[in-house]
């Protein structure tokens, strides 16, 4: 097939020279410095996959070390496709092995605790580790627990979904919904009042099993409610407001300021506190569950989280430009844990994973780094099967487009699918080997 | 997207395709497009009489570098919703379109046919 000939021949001449002129793609300096440094990077997941690759490249002679007691690599961003029946389950799976550098240590082991006195990480296995550097990306906990009749081993049963468990419980999901678009009913999709990994993720999935009832001719059949704690439809204004227009537009129900307490699976009803702190169950056929989101255990009994803000649930305080610990300096926090005011997405981390490797190689130079991380964040806002919204936005709220004029953020546009469906895996699969 | 790079460009249609189909397909142009070079050069000339079925072929290219795409990334015709939509369909038809062409300009001139062999242009 010459489908892609020309533009291959076109490319490689334009962009083969450009590589040769800019080396260290992806915005790194070729340039390494020698040191003994001891780095270690708590998770192996976006962040810390990519940050480690990243510095290795720029560091020779430093010992870095990754803690993270799974072997597998989710591609997370692949979950909602998978709950879509677009994609099967492992399409988000890969092996950390596939990812990780030559010379890196990798320990399969969770943290304990964190002494950022002596610098030292304890695992649960017993291992004692010095760092003179400590980079905390583990990730995040969902608290199934937190809703009282829910567990995870319900999913894909009596109409149960919950997509961000993982890749088995994101198949199962779609199982539970396959059944809904096809039997009918009211489909209740919820999302929690803490903060959360990708907040366009609850919206997606209404509008794909909105889009894929209709596209069997069953929309007559359903009743879409989403319902959420917040007092708005995401944390964009400019966005919300599209959000509420398209939501209009397909029929689907909101109930706002509604936080889900208690599923009873049997009877099918959901226990909602409503913004007065009143009960209100709602009846459903199909329920998807997203959980409260919390960081992981020990980076409060570390003493690593902020005192004042998110008390429960204990993200890493950190300064919002650098990433850097503002007790300890030399820890730094990337992806989900990190206590900033946007960022739990893979395209957070591809912004954040430069800043923190310029401050840190900056430190141990000697010297201040100068990058900044504005709170750019990225979400192909999906809208129906073959489009989607490309959302980018940062601290401020701003739209920050990266094709400005070309592709518009508030426009339903096959090409953001195409690139949430096909670039998007690409371009991470680069970050992780940090060259995007 | 911060940067695009031409080893991410790469990764991006392995994605699309798959990694087997890609250089398969990938192979099957390098061939086909030396297979062109190798003709022009053996006639000197372009042949406008094998460039009939060529120039006939390319609607069917057009169609199918659009088929092929829409099959692969679960889209259908109704998702273009914006001008920058119907310029990358239109990119892919027009790819599809002369790859198609020169695959049959390609193959005429190397099996050749009655009537573009027997009398020369």
């Amino acid at each position: 097939m010459t489908l892609d000939r020309r533009q291959f021949l076109a490319l490689a001449m334009g962009t083969g020279t450009a590589a040769v002129v800019t080396p260290g793609a992806g915005g790194a300096p070729a340039q390494s410095i020698t040191t003994s440094a001891r780095i270690i990077i708590i998770g192996a997941g976006a962040a810390g996959t990519a940050l480690a690759n990243r510095l290795v490249r720029r560091l020779d002679g430093a010992q870095i070390t990754i803690i993270d007691p799974r072997p597998n690599h989710l591609y997370q961003p692949g979950l909602t496709l998978v709950a879509a029946g677009l994609k099967p389950a492992n399409y988000v799976v890969s092996e950390n092995t596939d990812w990780l550098p030559k010379g890196v240590f990798f320990v399969t082991d969770k943290v304990a605790a964190v002494d950022a006195e002596s610098k030292t990480v304890s695992t649960e296995g017993g291992e004692n580790l010095s760092y003179d550097w400590l980079v905390v990306a583990p990730g995040l906990i969902l608290d199934h627990d937190a809703i009282e009749g829910f567990s995870l081993d319900m999913v894909g049963e009596n109409g149960i979904g919950a997509l961000y468990a993982g890749p088995e419980y994101a198949a199962r999901t779609w199982a539970a919904a396959s059944r809904f678009t096809e039997e009918g009913g009211t489909g209740l999709f919820t999302r929690p009042a803490t903060e959360m990994k990708c907040a366009g993720a609850p919206l997606k999935h209404t509008f794909l099993i909105d889009d894929i009832a209709r596209r069997a001719g069953n929309s007559g059949k359903i009743n879409m409610v989403y319902a959420a704690p917040q007092g708005s439809l995401f944390g964009v204004p400019i966005v919300a407001e599209k959000v509420r227009m398209l939501f209009g537009d397909r029929g689907i129900e909101t109930r706002m300021k509604h936080t889900l307490k208690a599923l009873d699976a049997d009877a099918k009803k959901a226990t909602f506190a409503d913004a007065d702190g009143f009960d209100v169950e709602m009846d459903y056929d199909y329920i998807h569950v997203i959980p409260p989101q919390r960081a992981p255990e020990f980076v409060v009994q570390s003493g690593l989280a902020w005192a004042d803000k998110w008390t429960d649930q204990g993200w890493v305080e950190c300064d919002k430009a650098t990433m850097r610990h503002l007790r300890y300096p030399e820890i730094f926090a990337l992806g989900d844990v990190a206590g900033v005011p946007k960022g739990k997405t893979a395209a957070s981390v591809k912004w954040q994973v430069p800043v923190v490797e310029d401050h840190l190689v900056a430190a141990i130079e000697g010297r201040e780094g100068t990058q900044a991380y504005t709170g750019y964040t990225s979400c192909p806002l999906i809208t129906k099967i073959g489009s989607a919204m490309l959302i980018e936005f940062d601290y401020n709220n701003n739209l920050v487009p990266s094709f400005p004029g070309v592709i518009a953020p508030l426009e339903e546009l096959w090409i953001s699918w195409l690139m949430k469906e096909v670039a998007l895996k690409a371009t991470y699969n680069a970050m992780l080997r940090g060259r995007a | 997207m911060k940067e695009l790079t031409f080893e991410t460009l790469i990764a991006v249609f392995e994605q699309i395709f798959g990694r087997g189909l890609f250089w398969l397909m990938a192979a099957a142009a390098a061939l086909i497009t030396l297979g062109y070079v190798y003709v022009l050069i053996r006639d000197r000339a372009v042949s406008w009489k094998k460039f009939l079925f060529a120039q006939l072929s390319m609607p069917i290219g057009a169609v199918l570098a659009v088929w092929l795409v829409m099959v692969m990334t679960d889209s259908h015709l109704s998702d273009l919703g914006g001008p920058v939509d119907v310029i990358v369909f239109l990119g892919i038809a027009a790819l599809g379109a002369v790859g198609m062409a020169i695959l049959i300009y390609t193959l005429e001139s190397l099996m050749g046919s009655k009537r573009t062999t027997d009398i020369s242009d």
